[in-house]
Parts: structure tokens; C-alpha cells; sequence
């Protein structure tokens, strides 16, 4: 579509131009000031240069926290994204049910965070929780407090839980669009149930599933109140994971200069990450249609 | 993607296509595991909230024995519980009705022209819904004390918008880009202004898409803790911050923190049966 | 290739049909005979899509069984009955090439790659696609989009018949045309069995050979285009098919006679005797001419010239009446009247043409 260039749409953006400077480019550049400079207390600061930026470099901190991200981030959305397709292919496509489906899955993705955690708290306890107990009477030493693995396994399975369906509700939004035409058409041609999903589903789901992914990735990346509220981050540093070690030290230690040049690698991260799989994306399609 | 556009009729005429019975059932089961998964440890946090602290410790059981709504009460009795619920609604209203209101303009803008710099300001919206709400937890805090609004419903409303406004700008885009210019131009012609056309013709137009854009604004505000609790104290201390405190009390009242856990989870579930029609087209983001 | 039978044929979308109203498509016994085109015509909603869609497997009849050459297919599904069908909206595999997509079918049966590529190349060559075999097909035109589902059904030898329903929706009015001469020249290549559901009369009587009328969920006639237009056999199909469509006038039939309300008495073909129900006399306008001293009398509102003849546009004893007159015929302000072909005028009673004896 052709847009008409018109340079006084400016000011239709200017409302929400000022909000977001308001509230992303004056915190972010208080950000970048403090990963410049360095204070003795007493509000007095001084230059300090790419110390910080260096000093992180060479933090072993930081490279665990960010390798456990990497590794939580990739795990989940390994896990959430077949699972999602899997649960969306096989949803009523219209009718009561299909209602009741949409309202009990989008469920988890409206509680408060620390709610989350506090229910996956609750139910992975051996002492009062149905899980811990149940893997309890199945003989199985379960511990989210003290055993590594086990903390893992709660805080991935908690996050498939409270995630699964935001890609599910995506991937059966996708599935509706696709005319019947198509499965009529797949069963004259004798296509396989695999094939149909293959050539005909997957196709059509992509553009909702690169969404899917992209809000996927940015918000495991984040990831911060539930497995605090859970873990707090142990055993350890076990499941100390970039969010958690970052507020640790902004707001727990206050070494400002520190966490704010932690802060900006962080944002820079995942911007690349995500602007590298969105071009990738959109480069595929480009290659793919008309030419 | 006109056949898309177009496949309500081309499958309107075919009602009956057969499904194979063992493919339904087997459906069934699978939708049954995983909502019985989603549902299960809701079903615990109920469970306990129905229970008092000593049945709690004191043994195990699948649903509580002696039911109480004790918990229930003592968070709506308490001013300093029951006001997390108003000031986490305060705000999460606020920052929906923010959130929308600026975001309308900006969409349509982004939709209808082209200007200078047009790419480079969306792309700019959209990192800030990729910053981690951990990375502005002190400066924000530090910039809200320094504007007076520490501790305000504001303040968190404000903050919110940080990823709320480019979703809602980015959600609005696409609704708005499905309604065709014409439309537009024949209510210039036809003589009316701007501002008369975008709220009398352009806005009921889009109705879903604001629908849609403001369930995600109240969802995503709402299930926020981080920024919210750095921002406020006492004033404006949303649910979700109060909850914390049980974990001070002497021992922990498991009973009143799962009560108060399921108080939060009933917004959410309100306004998820309202949307539940429009819950597979907003997921769609209006740009399938 | 096959002749396909309809026994007792019936379809409700309800599961307990009571009344005749409920079903969808009416009660049909018909045969399908092998090699030949047939166009299915009638107006939205009125069963055409239900009849292909039966006819296909996707739907299971309510009613009545379908025979392949005899053989009964009624519960066969759809991969079975070595159809092939082209949507109304283009449907092709969008991440697959042009060449992939008319493979598709074959290699889900497993022919060897050596007969699916041969198979693939003289379809392409058939449909003018060889050129378009590596691209892929997102992106192409709908007509080309049409031709790739076409070919999907076309690379089957085994095929015993192709559906098309409204397979010229989408495309461009330039190439429709290019794209039925095509097809008309498939069958008269390959002589599949056609059948070809469409709204479009210009459509149905170009293409088929034999062309089957649908109306509420009833067949009306199945007849060649000319018998069509010469004698309906219900005035849906009179109105339906013509432009414009056939004129009706509520009569009283005696004999060879018919009277016409106030307006007059006209002559009949055939003798009719012992009417029952609600009685007209239908006339197409193309058998109808203007006079200045015979007929009956008519107030002329408008006159249309279309380029090959003149719509006279006028008013028999208040009816709107269509008349078709040639463009040298002068049109004098004389000539009040109109006359009537006696051998084309039809008798219809409760809508359903009455043959008459003749005299």
C-alpha cells in the first residue's frame, strides 16, 4: 500500500513521542551516566570511562547468569513453542467448547507474576503442595530449595505453564484463518495428517508463530519475578537468572555504575537478538514471494 | 492475502465435513491433560485458601475438610489488604486508559502517511516493549522521586506505558490498516474535521481492535510487579506487593497468601469470559 | 474415468430432516454420463455446492447412494473416489514450487519419481505452466494459482471426474474467458468428465454440453444450452437463463387458446386440456415481436439499444413484457401491439412446463 507522505502526522505521534521519552530515554540516559562514573556516596560522581563495561567483561558473574539465561530461555521456548502448535491443532474450531477452551487456557497469562510464582511456591512443596507430595508417595526426593535439578525442573515447568497457551492462542488464531478449502483440497490430494500440517498449517501459522517466538524470547529474557517469588534465585545462584542478579545489585548492593553497565548490555542483547531473528524472518519472505 | 479475506464464504457452504470420531476423541483427551495441567494447581490455590493456617500445616488433604472463608475475610476486612486490590486497579485502569488514548493518533498516523522518519520511530516503539522492566527499576525510581509522584498511582500508570503504549500503537496499526483509506476520504468530503470523524465514523470502525489493544494494556499492567513495587510504598502498594508481607508475619499464613492469590486471579478472569469472543482474533493482532 | 450415478439422492444439514423444507438438496436420481461436461447452474443457496461437495466425499448423503460405474462409493471417502476439484478460491500449497504441487498428489500415493516427474512435465505443458515449474507458488497470479489446483487434479490418470466450483471467481474478466476456452479444450482433448458449478449463465452455456439447473435444492432441468432456451421446463429456468429472462403472464388456457386477463386471446401451439394450479404462459422476449395491427396491446416505457438488438422495455395489461427486436427493424410509434410466436410460447402450471398434444 502506498501511504501519501504527509510530515504533519508528527503530530499524531507526538502524545505518545513525549510519553515514552518521558519514561524509556530519560531513565535510559540515567542509565548510561551512571555506567560512565563512578561515586565514593555523597551523591559526588565522577568519570570513570569504559571501567564498568570492562570490569563486566571479565565478570564470571555475569557470564553464569547469562549462560543460565540462554540456557532457560532456550529450554522454555524448545518446550512451549511445539507444545502450543501440539494443544492448538487439537482444539474445538468452533462452538461452546471452543469458548470454554479460549477462556480456561488464557487463564494463567492474566495472573500477577508473583502470584504465579507464589501458586507453583505453594503446589511444588512437599510438606502442603500436591505435587511435592504426590512425587514424594512416588518415591522421588523432590526439593526445589536444595537440589539444582529440581529447581530447574519447577521453574521451567511453572513457566510452561503460565506460557504455553499465550502460544497456543496465537497458533489456533492462525489455524481459523485458514479456509476449509484447503482441507478439502489436502484430502482429494491424499495428503498425510502430517503433510496437511506441514504444507498447509505451518505455512499459515508462520506469521502469528515468528510473533509467538519474538514475545516468547523478550519476556523469558526478562524473566524476573517468578522465579524470585519460587527460588529467590538459589540454591545458590543456581536459577539466578539476568533480571535477578541485575536488581540484586542495583537495588540490593546499590553498586550503580555496575549494574547500569550490566543494564545496558542486557537491552543491547536482546535488541540483537531480536532484530537478528526478525530480519532473518522477514528476509525469508521477502525471498519467498513475488518477485 | 485476498483468499484469506474471503474464506467465509468459500467455507460457508460446507457444514457437515465429516471428522473421524477416534481424531475428536483423541482431541479431547489431549485438550482435557493439558487444561487439567493449566487448572490443577489453581484448583490447590483455592483449596487452600479454604482452609486455616493449622489444617494447613497440620496434615494433608485433597479439599479442605472444614471449609472457612476466614481468609477470605480478614483480606476484606483489612484496610491495608483490600486496598492493594484498589490501588492495583487504580492504576491498571489508568495506564489502559493512557495507554489507548495515545495510542490511537500515533496508530493511525503510522497506518494512513507516510513522514519523515516513520520506520526508525516504530522500530524505536518497539524496543522499549524488548527493555527489561529490571533495567528501569532504579532510574525510574530515581527519576519519579525527583518529579514528586513517588509513590503515586500515576507514577506506576506512567510506567506501565513503557510497554504497554508501543503494543497498544502496534496492535491499533494493524486493526487500522484493514480498513480501507476511501473510508477516510469520504468523510473529508463529505465535510467532516478531523477530530468529528476519527470519534464519530474511524473509532466505532475499529472497535475490536481498541477492544483487543485494551485487554492486552489491563493484562500486561496487571500481571506486572516489578516496576510497580519499586514505585510505590505505601500509598499505591498494588496487591501483589501486599502479599509479600505475609511471608514477614511470624511463620507464614499460607491460608490469608492463598486467599489473597485468588482474589487476584478473579480481574483477570472477568475480563477474559467479557473478551472471550474476540479472544482468538486479538490474538491474531489483527494482522493474520 | 467413470459414469457416476445419484440413487434416491437427498441431503439435510440437520441431523432429524421432517419436512421437504429441511433438506438442503432435494431428492435427485440422475446419471452422470462419462466423458461429458456438465455445467451446474443456479442461484446462491440453492444446493449446487452441496450436490459437488456429495459428489466428492465431502459430504455423506443423508439419503440415497452414489455409484461409480456401478460401483456403490456412497461411504468411500473422498481420497478414494479419485476425484479431482478446483475451489472456488485458489488453493495450492504456498511454500511448495509450482513443480512440487502438481507432484503432491502423485508422490502421497507413491508412484515412483521417475512417473511422477514425466506425469508433472505433460500437465505442465498441458496448462502452460512449464515455464512457472521452479518458482514457488506464493506470489503467482489467481489465474496461474487455478491452473496449479486444475493440474493437481489433472496429473492423475485414474481421475474419474473434475469438479470445479466457481473456479473463475477471482480472476481477472480478461482472463476468464482465456482460462473456460482453455478448459473446453482439455475436455475436448482428454475427455475427463467435467463438472462445473456455477451462478453464471454466460459461464454454464458456454461450457457444457449439458447443463443441469438448480433451484431451491431441486434440479429443474438438465438439458443442452438450446433446450434450455427453447422450451424451459420451469419458469426459474426461463427467467434464469436469457437476458433478459423469459416473460410470464398469468392465463386461462382453453385448448390452443389462452386468455390473457383483459388484454386479449392468443393462439397457442399445442392443445392443453384439464389444467390444474396456478396457470401462465411463458414467452422469451427473443419470440416476441412488435405489430401495428395484431397481437395484443402494449404502452411501450423504454427502449435499450445493446448493440447486436433493441430491449423494448414495455406494459401488457399492467405486467412489465420484454420484447427483443433486431437493429434494422424500425420501431414506429404506430406499433402498439405485440404478437407471439405461437410455437415458442410455453404453458406453465404451478411454475412446471405442461406439454401439450398436439393439434
Amino acid at each position: 500500500m502506498n501511504k501519501p507522505i504527509n510530515n504533519r502526522a508528527w503530530f499524531l505521534v507526538l502524545p505518545v513521542l513525549v510519553l515514552v521519552a518521558f519514561s524509556a530515554v530519560i531513565p535510559l540516559m540515567t542509565v548510561v551516566n551512571y555506567s560512565v562514573q563512578d561515586t565514593f556516596g555523597d551523591n559526588e560522581f565522577f568519570w570513570n570511562g569504559i571501567y564498568w563495561f570492562d570490569d563486566l567483561l571479565h565478570s564470571e558473574r555475569m557470564w553464569n547468569a547469562l549462560g543460565r539465561q540462554i540456557l532457560f530461555s532456550a529450554i522454555v521456548l524448545l518446550i512451549e513453542v511445539p507444545l502450543g502448535i501440539f494443544i492448538a491443532l487439537h482444539m474445538p474450531k468452533k462452538g461452546f467448547w471452543s469458548s470454554v477452551c479460549l477462556v480456561l487456557m488464557a487463564l494463567p497469562l492474566l495472573i500477577p507474576f508473583n502470584v504465579v510464582g507464589t501458586i507453583w511456591q505453594i503446589f511444588g512443596r512437599v510438606d502442603i503442595g500436591l505435587l511435592g507430595r504426590a512425587l514424594a508417595g512416588l518415591g522421588l526426593d523432590f526439593n526445589y530449595t536444595q537440589d539444582v535439578i529440581d529447581a530447574w525442573v519447577i521453574i521451567v515447568v511453572m513457566d510452561v505453564w503460565h506460557w504455553t497457551s499465550l502460544i497456543a492462542l496465537l497458533a489456533y488464531a492462525g489455524l481459523r484463518s485458514i479456509p476449509d478449502a484447503y482441507y478439502q483440497a489436502a484430502k482429494i490430494d491424499q495428503a498425510s495428517r502430517w503433510a496437511v500440517f506441514r504444507y498447509i498449517e505451518l505455512p499459515k501459522m508462520r506469521g502469528v508463530l515468528v510473533i509467538a517466538v519474538l514475545l516468547r524470547f523478550m519476556d523469558s529474557f526478562m524473566i524476573y519475578t517468578e522465579p524470585f517469588v519460587v527460588t529467590g534465585g538459589g540454591p545458590g545462584n543456581a536459577t539466578t537468572f539476568l533480571s535477578i542478579d541485575l536488581v540484586k545489585m542495583a537495588l540490593g548492593q546499590f553498586d550503580l555504575g555496575p549494574a547500569a553497565a550490566f543494564s545496558i548490555m542486557y537491552f543491547l542483547i536482546i535488541l540483537l537478538v531480536s532484530w537478528a531473528f526478525y530480519t532473518v524472518m522477514t528476509n525469508l519472505d521477502r525471498e519467498e514471494g513475488p518477485q | 492475502m485476498t483468499e484469506t479475506l474471503a474464506s467465509p464464504v468459500a467455507a460457508a457452504p460446507v457444514r457437515a465435513v465429516r471428522v473421524r470420531p477416534e481424531r475428536s476423541v483423541a482431541s479431547a483427551v489431549v485438550l482435557t491433560l493439558y487444561i487439567l495441567f493449566l487448572l490443577l494447581p489453581i484448583y490447590w490455590l483455592v483449596n487452600m485458601s479454604l482452609k486455616t493456617n493449622s489444617e494447613i500445616l497440620g496434615g494433608f488433604s485433597l479439599w479442605p475438610r472444614n471449609p472457612t472463608l476466614a481468609n477470605y475475610l480478614t483480606i476484606l476486612t483489612d484496610p491495608s489488604w483490600y486496598m492493594g486490590y484498589v490501588n492495583s486497579l487504580i492504576y491498571v485502569l489508568l495506564n489502559t486508559v493512557i495507554s489507548v488514548t495515545v495510542a490511537l493518533p500515533a496508530a493511525y498516523a503510522f497506518s494512513r502517511y507516510s513522514f519523515l522518519g516513520d520506520k526508525h520511530l516504530f522500530f524505536w516503539l518497539l524496543t522499549n516493549r524488548m527493555a527489561p522492566p529490571a533495567v528501569f527499576a532504579l532510574p525510574f525510581f530515581q527519576l519519579y522521586s525527583a518529579v514528586g509522584l513517588f509513590d503515586t498511582h500515576i507514577a506506576v500508570a506512567l510506567a506501565h506505558c513503557l510497554f504497554n503504549v508501543p503494543l497498544a500503537v502496534w496492535i491499533l496499526e494493524g486493526f487500522m490498516r484493514g480498513v480501507p483509506r476511501e473510508i477516510d476520504e469520504t468523510a473529508y468530503i463529505d465535510g467532516y474535521s478531523f477530530p468529528r470523524f476519527f470519534a464519530r465514523i474511524f473509532m466505532p470502525l475499529i472497535a475490536s481492535g481498541i477492544g483487543v489493544a485494551a485487554f492486552f494494556c489491563f493484562m500486561f499492567s496487571w500481571v506486572e510487579l516489578l516496576l510497580s513495587r519499586t514505585l510505590t510504598s505505601t500509598e499505591a502498594k498494588p496487591i501483589a506487593a501486599t502479599m509479600t508481607r505475609t511471608v514477614s508475619a511470624s511463620g507464614l499464613d499460607w491460608g490469608v497468601l492463598a486467599a489473597a492469590g485468588v482474589l487476584t486471579i478473579i480481574p483477570g478472569a472477568l475480563v477474559i469470559w467479557f473478551v472471550r469472543n474476540y479472544i482468538a482474533k486479538g490474538f491474531a493482532l489483527g494482522r493474520v | 474415468m467413470a459414469q457416476i450415478t445419484l440413487q434416491n439422492l437427498a441431503h439435510s444439514y440437520l441431523p432429524n430432516p421432517k419436512g421437504e423444507d429441511d433438506y438442503a438438496l432435494k431428492q435427485l436420481d440422475h446419471d452422470w454420463t462419462d466423458g461429458e461436461a456438465y455445467a451446474l447452474l443456479g442461484g446462491s443457496g440453492c444446493g449446487k455446492t452441496t450436490l459437488l461437495n456429495i459428489i466428492s466425499g465431502l459430504i455423506r448423503p443423508s439419503r440415497g447412494r452414489i455409484l461409480f460405474d456401478g460401483r456403490d462409493v456412497t461411504d468411500a471417502p473422498t481420497a478414494q473416489r479419485n476425484i479431482a476439484q478446483v475451489f472456488q478460491f485458489p488453493v495450492v500449497y504456498d511454500t511448495l514450487t509450482v513443480r512440487d504441487n502438481l507432484a503432491f498428489p502423485l508422490r502421497n500415493r507413491g508412484l515412483p519419481a521417475a512417473q511422477v516427474a514425466q506425469r508433472v512435465q505433460a500437465v505442465a505443458r498441458m496448462l502452460g505452466l512449464e515455464e512457472m515449474l521452479p518458482r514457488r507458488a506464493r506470489g503467482l497470479t489467481a489465474d496461474a494459482k487455478q491452473k496449479i489446483s486444475l493440474g493437481r487434479g489433472m496429473v492423475r490418470q485414474d481421475v474419474n471426474a473434475i469438479l470445479f466450483d466457481e473456479p473463475l471467481t477471482v480472476i481477472d474478466p480478461h482472463m476468464k474467458w482465456e482460462l473456460r476456452t482453455q478448459l473446453k479444450a482439455l475436455h475436448r482433448e482428454f475427455g475427463h468428465t467435467m463438472i462445473y458449478v456455477t451462478h453464471d449463465q454466460t459461464e454454464a452455456l458456454t461450457f457444457a454440453s449439458r447443463v443441469v439447473v438448480m433451484h431451491e435444492g431441486r434440479v429443474v432441468q438438465i438439458g443442452t444450452p438450446q433446450e434450455l432456451f427453447e422450451r424451459p421446463a420451469h419458469t426459474f429456468v426461463g427467467y434464469f437463463i436469457g437476458s433478459p429472462g423469459m416473460n410470464l403472464l398469468p392465463a386461462r388456457v382453453e385448448g390452443d387458446r389462452a386468455h390473457i386477463d383483459e388484454s386479449g386471446t392468443i393462439a397457442l401451439g399445442r392443445g392443453y386440456g384439464g389444467l390444474g394450479g396456478r396457470i401462465e404462459i411463458g414467452v422469451r422476449p427473443e419470440f416476441a415481436r412488435l405489430s401495428a395491427h395484431e397481437g395484443l396491446p402494449v404502452v411501450i416505457r423504454r427502449i435499450e439499444d445493446v448493440g447486436r438488438h433493441r430491449i423494448v422495455r414495455a406494459d401488457l395489461g399492467g405486467r412489465p413484457i420484454n420484447i427483443v427486436a433486431s437493429e434494422d427493424e424500425p420501431i414506429g410509434p404506430d406499433m402498439t401491439r405485440v404478437v407471439f410466436d405461437p410455437a415458442h410460447v410455453g404453458v406453465y402450471a404451478d411454475g412446471w412446463r405442461v406439454e401439450g398434444s398436439p393439434r
